[in-house]
């Protein structure tokens, strides 16, 4: 029996042939990442360890990214002390404010999460990197310390789930529909303690965006992690974004071993919501009989700040203006991208359409600062999650969509679909 | 290990991560700072109520969500001793598992044990007794490797004992 992409690249990190679904194995790690909520816990926790230092100065990223600039005191003291752990232990790739970004924007970006690469995370949503062809996946902040200072992480080598994709999109539909229309279909454990493989001719229709959209989301409903196989798409990006680096690519065996195969047909998907509370609770936006009035859009976050989430929110709203009574936050999700929707005058269609433009930061997604909802306020989010009170007040309400629904929905000022 | 006695707090399924610790409170690490607020979205009454030994017992896919390890955190030092679930979310599985936050996966039990019943656990035999209604059952064992993790005390000493 062959292996998965997952398998496969495990395998390559444990030092042995294969691995299979179920085996308990203690991996190699080639990133180790936290942000200002997490990296304070994991340093605390390294003071424990008998072994002083880290494992590889070059293979830790610090990304303050959550309550950065600092919301208050406490946040800038947490930001204190991973910028003191970074000096000290001569972190490389330690991103202070100015050259930051939203983490799992920023280090694809700079080159530093590659095909192949074992990447862990002390962030729920490092399963992104899925989209290049890496194995990542989120951990706490105890594993985050663990890995930088021993390099290595224990994992059990997850069962798979192949989602085949065919067709490609029509209209204003985009990975993010995908990804919601996905979890919708299985539920937001539908995929626990599980790979999800993507594949199938769809695959090279979806652009790196939505590739790093859809990966993503995988957590949302229970993945250990997304994966995509590396085809001329993420070549070009790699090209791009880590020009002469060396990577490796793992495909799947013709006869790897999936728990389960499901179908969707891209060409059949249409623009979708999650409804409150639960990303799996998904409707397509056309069949909404009611008019849901809104009291703010947010586009932004690691699931949807990328540049052609802003082009995208930006065609809906160019020369158009949001609704009497709702506010639009748009947040660039790296200081790379904030520059280039500058020069695009992107920045510029969101604010003469009256939204405001933040600096880079996770801000609202996890109700933050930034937009934070008051009792009973509606939100149509580019966000990830739509617990209760993630955004805010238990008795606020979020609305996840793509970035050209939230945009047609600060325009329109209730839910509704970009024409 | 010790063993587990106390009453339950039973929730349902998807209880996340921000219910448990909502992300307004992440600012601050501290364990007893973060317990004041544990469950507070999900039930107001938890941190007022909870006494030290109580057990939680909940549905599918317990601790979905975010990372944070402030969450397995503000339960532990909440005084609960244990959490009993259908299913836990995998992040939060490790996390309970790295800091020494005993949990459980036994769908019956947490199914059939109802809110506010005296309960106990071996965890050497992973049996699970219901004082108020007499029931008992059987939680899943972890593989070895997992096991020696949560006989060490956690990842630390884990990592420190190699």
């Amino acid at each position: 029996m062959g292996m998965t992409m997952t398998e496969k690249i495990l395998a390559a990190h444990t030092g042995l042939d294969r691995v299979s679904a179920g085996q308990l194995i203690e991996a190699d790690l080639d990133l180790v990442l936290g942000n200002d909520i997490t990296s304070p816990v994991a340093i605390n926790v390294m003071k424990n360890f008998s072994k002083d230092g880290v494992f590889d100065r070059e293979k830790i990223a610090l990304v303050p990214d959550h309550f950065v600039p600092n919301k208050d005191i406490k946040s800038a003291e947490n930001c204190s002390i991973v910028r003191e752990f970074a000096k000290k232990h001569d972190i490389t790739n330690y991103f202070e404010v100015g050259e930051m970004g939203i983490e799992h924007a920023l280090l694809p970006e700079k080159g530093l999460t590659l095909p192949g690469q074992v990447i862990i995370g002390a962030d729920s949503h490092t399963c992104t990197y899925g989209a290049l062809g890496a194995f990542s996946t989120g951990v706490g902040s105890t594993d985050m310390a663990a890995g930088m200072s021993t390099g290595k992480a224990w994992f059990k080598v997850p069962g798979a789930i192949k989602v085949v994709l065919t067709g490609s999109f029509k209209g204003k539909v985009s990975g993010k529909d995908l990804i919601l229309h996905l979890i919708g279909m299985i539920g937001v454990d539908g995929a626990l303690y599980r790979s999800l493989e993507f594949t199938g001719p769809g695959v090279s229709s979806l652009s790196m965006d939505d590739r790093f959209t859809v990966a993503n989301m995988a957590i949302e409903c229970g993945a250990k992690n997304g994966i995509f196989p590396v085809d001329e798409k993420t070549q070009e990006y790699l090209e791009i974004h880590a020009k002469g680096k060396e990577y490796k690519v793992f495909l799947p065996d013709p006869d790897a071993e999936y728990e389960e195969v499901i179908d969707i047909d891209l060409s059949a998907l249409k623009p979708t919501v999650s409804f409150p509370h639960l990303p799996s609770n998904t409707r397509v936006v056309e069949e909404l009989n009611e008019k849901i009035r809104i009291d703010q859009v947010v586009i932004g976050s690691c699931t949807n700040g990328r540049l052609s989430d802003l082009r995208s929110a930006a065609e809906v709203l160019k020369g158009r203006h949001v609704a009497k009574g709702v506010r639009l936050i748009v947040i660039p999700a790296t200081q790379s991208i904030y520059l280039q929707a500058l020069r695009e005058g992107l920045i510029e269609t969101f604010i003469e359409a009256g939204g405001v433009v933040s600096t880079p930061t996770c801000g609202p997604c996890l109700g933050g600062y930034m937009g934070v909802l008051s009792a009973g306020e509606r939100c149509v989010s580019t966000t990830n999650r739509n617990f209760i009170g993630r955004m805010g007040d238990k008795t606020s309400e979020i609305y996840l969509a793509s970035p050209a629904t939230a945009a047609a929905s600060a325009a329109a000022g209730y839910i509704t679909e970009a024409e | 290990m010790e063993n587990a006695h106390g009453h339950v707090f039973k929730y349902g399924d998807n209880v996340d991560t921000d219910v448990i610790i909502p992300a307004r409170y992440l600012a601050d690490s501290d364990p007893a700072a973060l317990s004041k607020h544990c469950m507070e979205d999900l039930d107001e009454h938890f941190a007022g109520r909870v006494k030290e030994g109580d057990i939680i017992t909940a549905g599918k896919n317990f601790g979905c969500g975010s990372s944070r390890e402030h969450a397995p955190i503000a339960i532990k030092a909440s005084g609960v001793s244990a959490v009993i679930a259908h299913s836990f979310a995998r992040i939060f599985y490790r996390n309970a598992i790295n800091i020494g936050l005993p949990i459980i996966e036994c769908p019956e039990a947490a199914e059939s044990i109802n809110d506010g019943d005296e309960v106990g656990i071996d965890f050497g035999t992973g049996v699970i007794t219901d004082f108020t209604t007499g029931k008992s059952f059987r939680g899943q064992s972890f593989p070895d490797f997992m096991q020696r993790l949560i006989d060490a005390g956690g990842l630390v000493s884990f990592v420190n004992s190699k």
